[in-house]
């Protein structure tokens, strides 16, 4: 019973270290959104197609052109940042003033145009970059190094978009706007500028996010639907726009799917997930951080 | 002799309904120029025309010689009007400091950010001390000196104040006007639209009366105070 106990033990804390480890990217994921959110007041539904995109252009940079990864890594965050600056640019800007439920539909027609269009481009095989990273054993537990990496480069990610957000005059702006977009010209900020830059911050997280994926995961051009849903999850139980409580929310998700995965299936471990989601929205509809009215 | 700002027969309004017709007014570099009346004659949309928030529908406004009409609405604080808006307008969630950090956003500005700042802390002691607090939790009157503070970021040359005294206690309102004629002492030219005519009148040079969208009375700050229609209306005697 005692040395049950103790195995249990080091599964338990295995599982507690590899839940914050996923939740680091979940988090990265759900800060990309929120800032969409938050800023522009736009929802985009095909956040993780963007992502899918940045894991094939990692894949094709490394297996098919032959560049180091460390070199592929900053071609994909700039390309998918300048979809993002695209997908403002051509969908999003032209419907601003549209009602909520048109700029939906339109990311949503996104979402299929990308899924549709990689199919078309690169195949329904599933494709990896051929990178096994080690695994770290510490004592009876097993980490791989592509998680290790993943949740220090996603940390590295938020931080400098933290930075960025409160150290520059930009960053202020991209702030200030989602509080009062209607006197930011007395400031001299000209809001389409800032818009587009957001964007592209938002397409840069989603093309780190990719860089980090890719390496625990084959990407396929459906591959954006095993975490755009849990993104989006994530991002409503923390507050939509919200970005302590996104990240919050981040790490509870990934706890669960985590501890319930240890204690049976890691399929039982999103249904929890889901589950949970579900009564935390009959309880608290508003978010995690949301104040009592 | 032609002033800083030149408005010339200014329509606008909102959508069908029009708020100004047929406005003109100019304000003189130095001087201190109020425009009184009743709440509801256009006062805040004549603010907002002026610094490109609203576009008229027919007339001309011009800053030292500039088209402010054909300038993009976020470039027309580069012309060096800086505009306080109704109710303040501060970012509530960002810090006095990232406040006042926005209204020096404009790179013109940015080179002189740290000057700028030491200015309107001479101006506002109490800012200083409150840099890292969030805006919406200081009291009405500080958040006044946190906005005229934030329009004074981006060195302007003209002020324009719409209802400063609004909302505020009345011991407040005093601090206010006496923050006006200070500010007038370190050579801004000042627009100040104001219901609290009785006021304003001791701080401007020259008063405009709006009623209804329209000019109605133009003078001296003293011929206005002295005039029996304005007495009977404004300032109930």
């Amino acid at each position: 019973m005692q040395s049950f106990l103790g195995i249990f033990d080091i599964y338990l804390l295995e599982a507690v270290i590899n839940g914050i480890l996923l939740g680091g990217v979940l988090a990265l994921l759900a800060l990309g959104l929120n800032l969409i959110f938050g800023v522009i007041d736009v929802t985009w539904i095909c956040y993780a197609e963007l992502v899918m995109i940045g894991m094939y252009g990692m894949y094709y940079l490394v297996q098919v052109f032959h560049l180091p990864y460390w070199a592929a890594a900053p071609l994909v965050i700039l390309l998918v940042a300048l979809l993002g600056a695209a997908l403002h640019f051509l969908v999003i800007a032209p419907l601003l003033t549209a009602p909520p439920i048109n700029q939906l539909l339109a990311t949503g027609g996104v979402l299929f145009i990308l899924q549709s269009f990689a199919t078309v481009a690169f195949g329904i095989d599933f494709r990896n970059l051929g990178i096994r990273l080690p695994v770290l054993a510490l004592g009876e537990m097993n980490f791989s190094y592509a998680r290790l990496l993943s949740f220090g480069a996603a940390l590295a990610g938020m931080i400098g978009v933290y930075l960025f957000l409160t150290r520059t005059f930009t960053g202020t702006a991209i702030r200030a706007i989602a509080q009062d977009r209607q006197i930011m010209p007395l400031m001299g900020v000209d809001p389409k500028r800032i818009y587009l830059v957001t964007s592209a911050i938002g397409g840069g997280l989603a093309g780190l996010a990719a860089c980090l994926l890719v390496l625990q995961y084959d990407v396929h051009p459906f591959v954006g639907l095993s975490f755009g849903p849990i993104t989006f999850l994530i991002c409503v139980l923390g507050g939509l726009g919200n970005f302590i409580g996104g990240f919050i929310a981040a790490f509870v998700f990934a706890e669960i799917i985590s501890l319930g995965g240890l204690f049976s299936d890691l399929e039982w471990g999103y249904v929890l997930a889901f589950a949970f989601f579900i009564v935390m929205m009959f309880i608290r509809p508003a978010g995690l951080l949301s104040r009592r009215a | 002799m032609t002033g800083m700002l030149e408005l010339k027969s200014i329509d606008a309004g909102y959508g069908s309904f029009q708020a100004l017709f047929d406005v003109s007014l100019n304000v003189r570099a130095g001087e201190a120029v109020g425009v009184i009346g009743p709440n509801g004659a256009g006062k805040t949309t004549l603010m907002r025309v002026i610094s490109g928030l609203i576009r008229p529908t027919q007339g001309t406004i011009a800053m030292e010689g500039t088209d402010v009409v054909a300038t993009p609405p976020h470039r027309i604080v580069s012309l060096g009007i800086a505009h306080v808006p109704e109710n303040r307008r501060l970012f509530p969630r960002l810090t006095v400091a990232d406040n006042l950090k926005m209204g020096a956003y404009m790179p013109g500005a940015r080179a002189h950010y740290a000057e700028r700042l030491e200015f309107v802390f001479e101006l506002f002691p109490r800012l200083k001390e409150r840099l890292q607090q969030m805006a919406g939790t200081m009291s009405g009157g500080e958040q006044q000196m946190c906005a005229i503070g934030r329009a004074l970021m981006s060195n302007p040359k003209l002020l324009l104040l719409d209802e400063p005294s609004a909302g505020l206690a009345p011991v407040v309102v005093q601090q206010v006007f006496e923050l006006v004629k200070r500010i007038r002492a370190s050579g801004l030219t000042v627009l100040i639209v104001e219901q609290n005519v009785q006021q304003v009148l001791r701080v401007v040079d020259r008063a405009y009366l709006l009623e209804a969208g329209s000019i109605r009375a133009a003078g001296s700050a003293a011929e206005l105070a002295a005039s029996d229609t304005i007495k009977q209306a404004y300032l109930g005697v």
